[in-house]
């Protein structure tokens, strides 16, 4: 195997979790089974840290790893990092050991598999921002999909049957038709290999069709609206640590894919239907934040907020601006944080009270002080208070937004304050409500607890504080894809006003060369 | 060229004869505690034989990559089975002319994988489905085993007649039977009418064996009528047969011409019929019958993309179709209770009562669906890029469409076993068999990460067809 920095590192951040799943299997004591999860999300974190090490200016990819896979169809174990997958990488394996530790003492039964699943779950999610084969993406997509749908099905709530199968049967359509859109990018390009697809340009009538495929199945997991509808169910009936990994990385994977793939890959199409997406992306907004005001179970209205908060993300991306696209990728990001440290939070709160509903637990701030300051610091995160993660990227994707059109900046800020008042009466409920029947389950935070989310707390402030520390590392990365992707649309001769007629006509600036080639051939 | 090079019929043949011997003895002894263990030796015959090269008989029975290839598999395919059968207890029916007549079909399909001429293909088909007319029906008192054995044969028969009625029109157009002969003159319609008409009834009567639309009537039911182990016979090995013969018959077609477009059709028509009637069956079987009428449609991909990569992609396919579908008929044997028909409910709560069980289904079944990293993914993706790589964007897309529907039946098989409840009691299945099922499961995965081995050996066997 080739590798660029001598220790391959992001193999080890996918096979270590994979040899410990198996070695799962043959431990009988719960504890031994949490403990050594947990040290392997310890081992994980500790992996990651030579990724910090990534120079932003230095190569397109970087800590590659090649090897050949299946040569006879040009298959390869081809794995790199970049800016847009750094911290996605970072953020899950930051992940894993937190969940152990939030789900402690709430998961009892098939504590194993339980494990199993988490561990599957990290190695494949890491797999799919770190692979730069498209059939590789490919396998690690899919691969994921079958521990979440066990954690969803097998310790979720009551409804955890029909929000599993909900999730599976949509996620898993949508991304069929991905699987045609690689096959046929082979048969265009000529190759898997991410990187050597990105070099080339494709006509736009076969653009304009790839980008429908991928775009449906990165919509599907993002969710877009109207795309959004087993989400809401996924969460709420998820155990506190799927909502946490659904929230904080899997819906990552398809704002991941537009940027990896729908940019790069189909800048035309892109730039073709970026009104559409825009437009979609600021309904997701306003849409998840009206439902998510009307909630009175805490989950739910986490859940409809994450609509909200990836339509920003969305909103930013196809806005193709420096700005908006950085405020994206830190959206995801802090979206990670924030709304994977609410769920984990909710998961804690629930083993207390037994109930989501805001009714049950009210008052809580004279009961859980301590509980109730993280349950602060990540609420003001989520409807980005000034000084906290959110602010940064929000603010950067509206002044995207205000830059570009300032009717799109307009539109999506609505979207800003409803968060604000969703957020805020939650926290006033929850904090100073009328208080609800003391329980004595209603002890403040332990040790474990603290541990479990004083990382993400340390983060949310972090972030918000020294964002330039992240940008610098996204920026150049996210420079190289908008400005190939200007190049490539500028080659083609793609205008704003063309019509689709036109646009249908434009050819691949490569075969444009060919073209000139072979005249040139005929008339010396 | 030796008599070595024809170990692995061999074998098979010397073993139709030991169960001969043992069906009519007058010791009545269960032939499972050895059979298995001899199966497997034939496996390592035909991994042994898979190099040879030559032709016997004229040149109407050959040799090459592509026999050899299919050969192992029949061989691997029928261990399997018997190993299966050897779990089953209480099965008073698993008697050793029971075993014979298996292993009869069996060297009937390693012969017709070598035939290249096509009355001895002809011969090889009738050898290899005769003893499947006997063996279906042999299911204790039960009724529907009856009514399974009649619509077998007599679909059987009729389509038979077809492709010996297509026979004789190729034989009047062309003026020969051999492969290589036929493969050097035009196979447009235009060209030579009665020789298409006639290749397209011939075909007829492997597309039964393969259960592709309409040529699958018989597929559910004689699956529900069947002893289990006798259904994950028929569900898998036959196939095999099946696939090479269109292989080879596929190689002369080129992409786009009246045939390959005839197969083209009825692959999409298959794959969508079949999924559609899946997913309202509950008796597992029939379901898995159903499911491998949606199989048979993918496989035509491969045939219709005509090309090496599409013939390899089909020969890998029905590699990883055999060992998903064994591994899922494997756990419906173990279900089954006094050897009746497993349903859907019966998997309830299978994680509880025996969790080895219901991964190898869950692999089984995700391998079915074609989600990575199985064998099943794997070998779709092959189909699919040669589909497309012929200008079959179309075929593709209903493929992948299909997959889309096919998720839901296969999901509720992993769904009945993970988050059902029952109060059945625990399955006693005993621990060397689980290795035996584990093993198929994990070569189900492992075909999936790293196919590149059994791929090449495909393509090579493929790559003499498309020189």
């Amino acid at each position: 195997m080739m590798t660029q920095n001598g220790f391959p590192v992001v193999t080890a951040l996918i096979v270590v979790p994979l040899v410990a799943a198996v070695a799962l299997l043959f431990m009988r004591r719960d504890w031994t089974v949490r403990m050594t999860t947990l040290a392997v999300g310890i081992l994980e974190c500790l992996l990651s840290l030579p990724l910090l090490g990534y120079v932003p200016d230095g190569p397109a990819f970087q800590f590659v790893e090649k090897a050949d896979w299946l040569p006879a169809l040009g298959m390869t174990y081809h794995l790199g990092v970049d800016g847009l997958s750094l911290y996605m990488i970072l953020l899950t394996a930051l992940m894993l050991p937190l969940c152990v530790l939030g789900s402690w003492t709430y998961i009892a039964k098939r504590v194993t598999e339980f494990h199993v699943c988490l561990l599957l779950m990290t190695a494949s999610c890491i797999g799919v921002f770190a692979a730069l084969d498209f059939v590789l993406f490919y396998v690690f997509w899919e691969a994921m999909l079958v521990p979440m749908y066990l954690l969803i099905a097998v310790w979720g709530g009551p409804r955890r049957r029909y929000a599993s199968i909900k999730f599976f049967l949509y996620t898993l359509a949508g991304s069929t038709l991905l699987l045609a859109a690689i096959v046929a990018f082979r048969q265009v390009g000529g190759t898997f290999s991410i990187p050597e697809l990105m070099e080339k340009s494709y006509a736009f009538k076969f653009q304009f069709w790839a980008f429908l495929a991928m775009a449906l199945a990165f919509a599907i997991k993002v969710p877009m609206f109207p795309f959004h509808t087993w989400l809401p169910a996924a969460h709420v009936e998820a155990p506190a640590a799927g909502s946490v990994l659904l929230a904080a990385i899997l819906l990552k994977m398809g704002t991941y894919g537009f940027l990896r793939f729908c940019l790069p890959l189909t800048p035309a199409a892109a730039e073709t239907f970026a009104p559409l997406l825009i437009a979609v992306s600021i309904a997701g907004i306003i849409y998840g934040g009206c439902i998510a005001l009307g909630q009175t179970d805490i989950k739910k209205l986490i859940a409809y907020s994450s609509v909200g908060h990836m339509g920003f993300v969305t909103l930013g991306i196809f806005l193709f601006s420096v700005k908006g696209v950085s405020g994206a990728i830190l959206q995801m990001l802090n979206h990670g944080i924030t709304t994977g440290g609410l769920f984990m939070m909710i998961g804690l709160l629930y083993e207390r009270s037994h109930s989501r509903e805001i009714a049950d637990n009210q008052g809580l701030g004279k009961f859980m002080p301590a509980f109730m300051f993280l349950f602060g610091v990540f609420s003001l995160s989520s409807l980005a208070f000034p000084g906290t993660n959110s602010f940064i990227g929000e603010v950067l994707v509206l002044i995207g937004a205000f830059q570009g059109n300032p009717w799109v900046g307009f539109a999506a800020v609505p979207g800003a304050m409803l968060a604000a008042a969703y957020m805020l009466r939650l926290l006033q409920r929850v904090t100073w409500g009328e208080p609800a029947a003391y329980k004595p389950s209603w002890g403040d935070l332990g040790l474990r607890e603290w541990v479990t989310l004083a990382p993400l707390g340390i983060l949310v402030f972090y972030i918000g504080l020294a964002p330039a520390l992240c940008i610098k590392t996204i920026e150049p990365s996210i420079t190289r894809v908008l400005s190939a992707m200007e190049a490539k649309n500028t080659a083609m001769g793609l205008h704003k006003d063309m019509s689709m007629a036109e646009r249908f006509n434009l050819a691949a600036p490569l075969a444009v060369a060919e073209a000139v080639d072979a005249v040139s051939k005929e008339h010396p | 060229m030796s008599i070595f090079s024809l170990l692995p019929e061999l074998w098979l043949l010397g073993l139709v004869c030991a169960l001969f011997v043992a069906s009519i003895s007058d010791k009545k002894q269960s032939v499972a505690s050895w059979l298995p263990m001899a199966a497997g030796l034939g496996v390592l015959a035909a991994l042994f034989a898979l190099g040879e090269r030559g032709e016997f008989l004229y040149a109407a029975y050959k040799l090459d990559g592509l026999s050899q290839f299919f050969k192992l598999l029949i061989a691997f395919g029928f261990a399997v089975v018997t190993g299966i059968a050897a779990g089953n207890k209480e099965g008073k029916d698993l008697t050793p002319d029971y075993f014979m007549l298996l292993a009869l079909s069996a060297w009937g399909l390693m012969l017709l994988a070598s035939c290249v001429e096509l009355i001895t293909l002809y011969l090889a088909l009738e050898l290899s489905s005769y003893s499947l007319y006997a063996l279906i029906p042999l299911r204790g008192q039960d009724r529907r085993a009856a009514e399974a054995g009649i619509k077998y044969i007599l679909f059987g028969a009729a389509v038979t007649a077809l492709a010996l009625f297509g026979l004789s029109y190729i034989i009047a157009a062309k003026h020969t039977t051999y492969l290589s002969g036929l493969a050097a003159t035009s196979w447009s319609f235009a060209d030579a009418p009665m020789a298409v008409i006639g290749l397209t009834l011939f075909l007829a009567g492997f597309f039964y064996k393969l259960a592709l639309f309409p040529f699958h009537f018989w597929c559910p039911d004689v699956y529900q009528g069947a002893k289990n182990e006798t259904a994950a016979y028929v569900a898998t090995i036959p196939k095999l047969g099946a696939v090479v013969v269109l292989v080879r018959l596929a190689a002369f077609v080129a992409p786009h011409l009246e045939v390959t477009t005839i197969l083209a059709i009825l692959g999409a028509v298959s794959m969508t019929a079949g999924n559609l009637a899946a997913l309202v069956q509950r008796d597992l079987k029939r379901l898995l019958g159903f499911s491998s009428v949606a199989h048979a449609g993918y496989v035509m991909l491969g045939l219709a993309a005509g090309s090496a990569a599409g013939m390899s992609a089909a020969a890998f396919y029905s590699l990883a179709y055999i060992l998903m579908n064994l591994a899922a008929f494997y756990v419906v044997c173990a279900i089954a209770k006094n050897d009746e028909n497993p349903s859907l409910d019966d998997l309830d709560g299978l994680y509880k009562r025996a969790p080895a069980l219901a991964m190898i289904l869950a692999v089984a079944a995700f391998s079915l669906v074609g989600l990575p990293p199985t064998a099943g993914f794997a070998g779709k993706l092959f189909l699919l890029s040669a589909a497309w790589d012929q200008g079959y964007h179309w075929l593709v897309i209903v493929a992948v469409l299909n997959t889309a529907i096919s998720i839901y039946y296969y999901l509720s098989m992993v769904r009945h076993a993970y988050t059902g409840e029952s109060d059945a009691p625990a399955i006693v299945w005993p621990r060397g068999y689980l290795i035996f099922g584990g093993a198929l499961a994990v070569l189900v995965l492992l075909l999936g990460i790293l196919p590149a081995p059994l791929y090449d050996l495909a393509a090579q066997a493929a790559g003499q067809l498309h020189p």
